[in-house]
């Protein structure tokens, strides 16, 4: 019985941790819509619901995985993380993340290395006031590096376009938004399982 | 002790002392925390809407061309031109902007001649421009060519038909009133009452009809009867599809050469560009409301926290007015201190909110109520605050600094948004500091009565239980409460078990709810609503015309006054009775009359000062008789700025333009000064003036035969009547 209900209760993180992801894909796409940094090949809206359409669900499971990496890493590792451990941070968390977003994508930066310096001091920010340990830290920047190979797989093949390329064929913000992005859904991850 | 102790020490007894303060005077604390976020939303009104400001961009005349449509081919300083600068704007708006004056001022003139012979000469100017054609050699150019062609208006739009140009040049003009009809002006007894007939009664702050058709706003105009400069304002605004500088120098010299203005000193060297922020597509709807839910879900889970306090409703809604009165005075100091806000302020404010954080009230609430029971309100709230200060103060010398930090990223949308969180802070402990802990107090101290409220009525039923039950009831619930020996604890679950009869039981329940008190609330807070709602002051036109900085003496605003006499100064009362025809009398009940009386009587005002003629007004026209001059000053470049925010947008909805993501260009203003002699004015004065105002001779000659000389004092005192039509 002990085993069902920690069954079921892994079954309904996993189911949230997927609709958050794939809500927040589908919202921040939005936002970056508007400065035409990601090209898809047809037209805007009709490709967020066709062509493009197998990103939020992607970003869904991802997500999931992560939301559920995080306590288990944590328990792994025996120690468990008591800073900020409450609903408010976890919301708090979400603004700012859905703030850097934001700010990528409306901002004017005076060229590339600012906004990498930016969006990069803007995340280890966002870290250090919501999730000060060390295994988040880690888990964090192996999302970031894994992420950003995929895309850059992706683009590479053609799958996906950015409109001005750059940091090898995409923008070098991207591996920030991950990491951002992975802090975020381990907390969120995190708050769930307790 | 160390440096750090020490400080701490002295925080927590300041503290301590100030907790004393709060809780000592609930009442005064709360009235100027009110005051001073008043008075720190102050310079809010004069920003425009969130998100509407325009933007503008200015570029010379001299060699002006409209940029190509594509962005790539733009060649030289790029960085300057803003990215909305691409294509040709949607129209070129010209304003002929006309000073006109009669000249000289005879003294048996009415009020109205001020402005109606000045307004009877737009109709001719409207020709002149209509028909003006420039001859070269390749051809003729006339106006029909470069304007821009409008066709039908909005079908709701269906009174504005005969006021606003349909199927042919966008040309505007006070003439429009009576469509460009010379002898329908002729005909209008009441020019005042034509030109106000499409004002708004209600509460409007987009661009109004006579802010359209005169092109700039009414209190510049001087088409009123307290114009005390004689100096009428308005402005012919054409739009134009082409920019065709050979035509339009030619319209600048003819009109320059048929109308001299001889001491013109406006500029007329740069043409100003005003781009029109997107309007809200699905786009950013979506990420905004996605940000607004995690805003509001941020604080749902924030105030779950409290608790052991009497009302937590109370005190969610105290702490949520605390942050956004804090954002509010933010942004009004920073408006104060010159910042103009190009952030759009709806999106970046659950942003702020999460910045700024609720959590130092939490921390407040939770440290006060976990201090002793026993002890008084006031030393609860003195010590709750003293245990807390010294983190409160690390906490915010922390997010100043991270804040500062970022702010020194220079960039400056993020620099803008950490100026605003940092007096936000700065304003939010001030705010937390005064205000929530005062409604805290006020809270804990209704918990602790209601909870002797709740002790009595157990009393009086259980007397009997008392000796015997006291010890053991006091020591089952020690931490609840520490019973005082005389009393005894009864859950509130236990009251209902009394039977209690019927009609106590109804009694108790409209005391504890206090439904009398606040039905009595509800029911004044619906009149009071009722009342500004029907503004029978004039409270609501004021604030919008201080909103779309219109004069704030409308005629809709004003309540009837009482007219006494005089409506123009005069040298010498008794000599000037005989040929004083124009005092408008108090006798005539005529409604339609009555906005011109008291506005006639306004004129009382300034009476003395004209008689005297003492004071050299600036446009020289202190003395009865002389020469008026028409002066052209700084004021007066570019007055399309001061209309409202909403002005070009409105006027081009009208005909199913919209400006929304594209730019309109604003050309420099040709003068035109059009001097009116005397005659003109006799000529044109309508024979229902002049029948009008004559009674109020007869009257005033037989009033002030009796008076002794030094009348015009007296003449003074009788009542204020203020005269802005405009």
């Amino acid at each position: 019985a002990a085993a069902t209900t920690w069954r079921q209760h892994l079954v309904q993180r996993s189911v949230v941790l997927f609709v958050v992801g794939a809500f927040m894909a589908l919202v921040l796409n939005l936002l970056q819509i508007q400065r035409n940094v990601t090209l898809f090949p047809d037209e805007v809206i009709a490709t967020l619901f066709s062509s493009a359409w197998w990103v939020p669900p992607c970003c869904g499971t991802a997500a999931a995985v992560v939301g559920l990496l995080y306590p288990c890493i944590d328990s792994h590792l025996g120690e468990p993380h008591k800073f900020k451990r409450e609903w408010a941070s976890v919301m708090r968390c979400i603004a700012v993340f859905v703030g850097i977003n934001h700010a990528s994508a409306k901002l004017d930066f005076a060229n590339n290395i600012q906004l990498s310096l930016t969006l990069a001091a803007l995340s280890l920010g966002l870290w250090w006031t919501f999730d000060r340990s060390r295994s988040g830290l880690g888990l964090g920047i192996t999302i970031a590096f894994v992420a950003t190979l995929i895309t850059q797989f992706l683009v590479y093949n053609g799958v996906y376009q950015y409109t001005s390329p750059d940091f090898l064929y995409i923008r070098s913000w991207l591996p920030c938004i991950f990491f951002s992005g992975g802090v975020t859904v381990g907390n969120i991850g995190r708050q769930l399982a307790m | 002790m160390t440096l750090t102790e020490k400080l701490r020490e002295r925080i927590s007894r300041a503290f301590y002392k100030h907790g004393l303060l709060c809780a000592s005077y609930p009442i005064p604390i709360i009235l100027f925390t009110g005051l001073c976020i008043l008075a720190c939303c102050y310079p809010l009104l004069k920003l425009p809407l969130p998100g509407t400001g325009p933007v503008e961009f200015s570029t010379p005349v001299k060699d002006y061309f409209p940029p190509s449509p594509d962005v790539v081919s733009q060649q030289g300083d790029l960085s300057e031109r803003p990215d909305w600068y691409v294509g040709a704007p949607v129209a070129y708006i010209q304003q002929i902007f006309v000073k006109a004056t009669v000249s000289p001022w005879q003294k048996n003139f009415l009020a109205v001649d001020v402005f109606r012979s000045p307004l009877s000469r737009v109709f001719q100017l409207v020709e002149e421009i209509r028909n003006h054609a420039l001859r070269d050699s390749s051809g003729v150019k006339s106006l029909e060519e470069v304007c821009l062609q409008v066709t039908d208006l909005l079908p709701g739009l269906k009174k504005l038909r005969n006021l606003l140009p349909e199927h042919g040049c966008l040309l505007l003009s006070p003439g429009n009133f009576w469509q460009n009809d010379r002898e329908r002006f002729n005909a209008d007894p009441d020019i005042i009452k034509t030109i106000h007939q499409h004002e708004p009664k209600t509460l409007q702050t987009s661009a109004t009809l006579k802010d359209l058709l005169f092109g700039l706003p009414g209190k510049y105009s001087g088409v009123n009867l307290y114009n005390r400069k004689r100096v009428v304002s308005y402005t012919v605004t054409l739009g134009l599809q082409r920019y065709d500088s050979r035509f339009l120098s030619s319209l600048r010299s003819r009109l320059k050469l048929l109308h001299p203005s001889p001491n013109c000193t406006l500029r007329e060297e740069s043409i100003v560009h005003v781009h029109f922020k997107e309007e809200i597509g699905i786009a950013e709807l979506i990420p905004l409301v996605t940000t607004y839910i995690i805003l509001f879900a941020y604080i749902y889970f924030s105030t779950r926290k409290i608790d052991m306090v009497k009302s937590k409703w109370g005190l969610a809604l105290a702490a949520v007015v605390t942050v956004l009165s804090s954002l509010l005075m933010s942004v009004g100091l920073c408006t104060l201190f010159g910042l103009t806000p190009t952030l759009n302020g709806g999106e970046i404010f659950p942003y702020l909110v999460v910045v700024i954080g609720l959590e130092n009230v939490l921390v407040l609430t939770k440290s006060v109520v976990s201090t002793p029971v026993d002890l008084e309100v006031k030393l609860r709230i003195a010590q709750g605050l003293s245990n807390e200060s010294w983190s409160i103060m690390k906490n915010m010398a922390t997010e100043l600094g991270i804040i500062l930090i970022g702010y020194f990223t220079l960039v400056p949308a993020i620099q803008e948004f950490c100026l605003f969180a940092v007096v936000g802070l700065v304003s939010d402990f001030f705010l937390q500091m005064l205000f929530f802990t005062t409604v805290l107090s006020i809270d804990i101290r209704r918990m602790e009565l209601a909870d002797l409220t709740r002790r009595l009525p157990a009393e009086t039923c259980l007397p009997p239980a008392k000796p015997t039950s006291r010890t053991q009831r006091s020591e089952r619930q020690p931490a609840l409460r520490p019973a005082t020996p005389h009393t005894i604890t009864l859950q509130p679950s236990s009251f209902r078990n009394l039977r209690l009869p019927k009609r106590l039981r109804v009694i108790y329940f409209f005391a504890r709810t206090r439904l009398a008190q606040r039905l009595i609330m509800a029911g004044t807070v619906i009149w009071i609503g009722i009342l500004v709602y029907t503004d029978p002051a004039g409270l609501r036109t004021y604030l919008t015309s201080q909103v779309t900085e219109q004069s704030p003496l409308g005629e809709a605003g004003l309540p009837p006054m009482a007219v006494p006499g005089g409506v123009l100064p005069a040298g010498d009362p008794k000599l000037d009775l005989s040929v004083f025809p124009s005092d408008p009398m108090q006798l005539s009940e005529n409604q339609t009359q009555q906005r011109e009386q008291q506005s006639l009587s306004r004129l009382e005002a300034n009476q003395h000062t004209w008689a005297q003629g003492a004071e050299g007004r600036g446009n020289g026209q202190t003395e009865l008789g002389t020469e008026a001059e028409v002066t052209w000053g700084a004021e007066d470049e570019e007055i399309w700025r001061k209309l409202s925010f909403r002005h070009w947008p409105s006027l081009f909805s009208y005909y199913n333009i919209t400006l929304a993501k594209r730019y309109i260009s604003i050309l420099p203003a040709i003068p035109v000064t059009l001097y009116l002699n005397p005659q003109e004015a006799l000529e044109l004065r309508h024979p229902q003036e002049a029948n009008r105002y004559q009674p109020f001779l007869s009257s005033r000659a037989g009033k002030l035969n009796a008076e002794a000389q030094p009348d015009q004092a007296s003449s003074k005192l009788q009542g204020h009547r203020d005269v802005t039509l405009y």
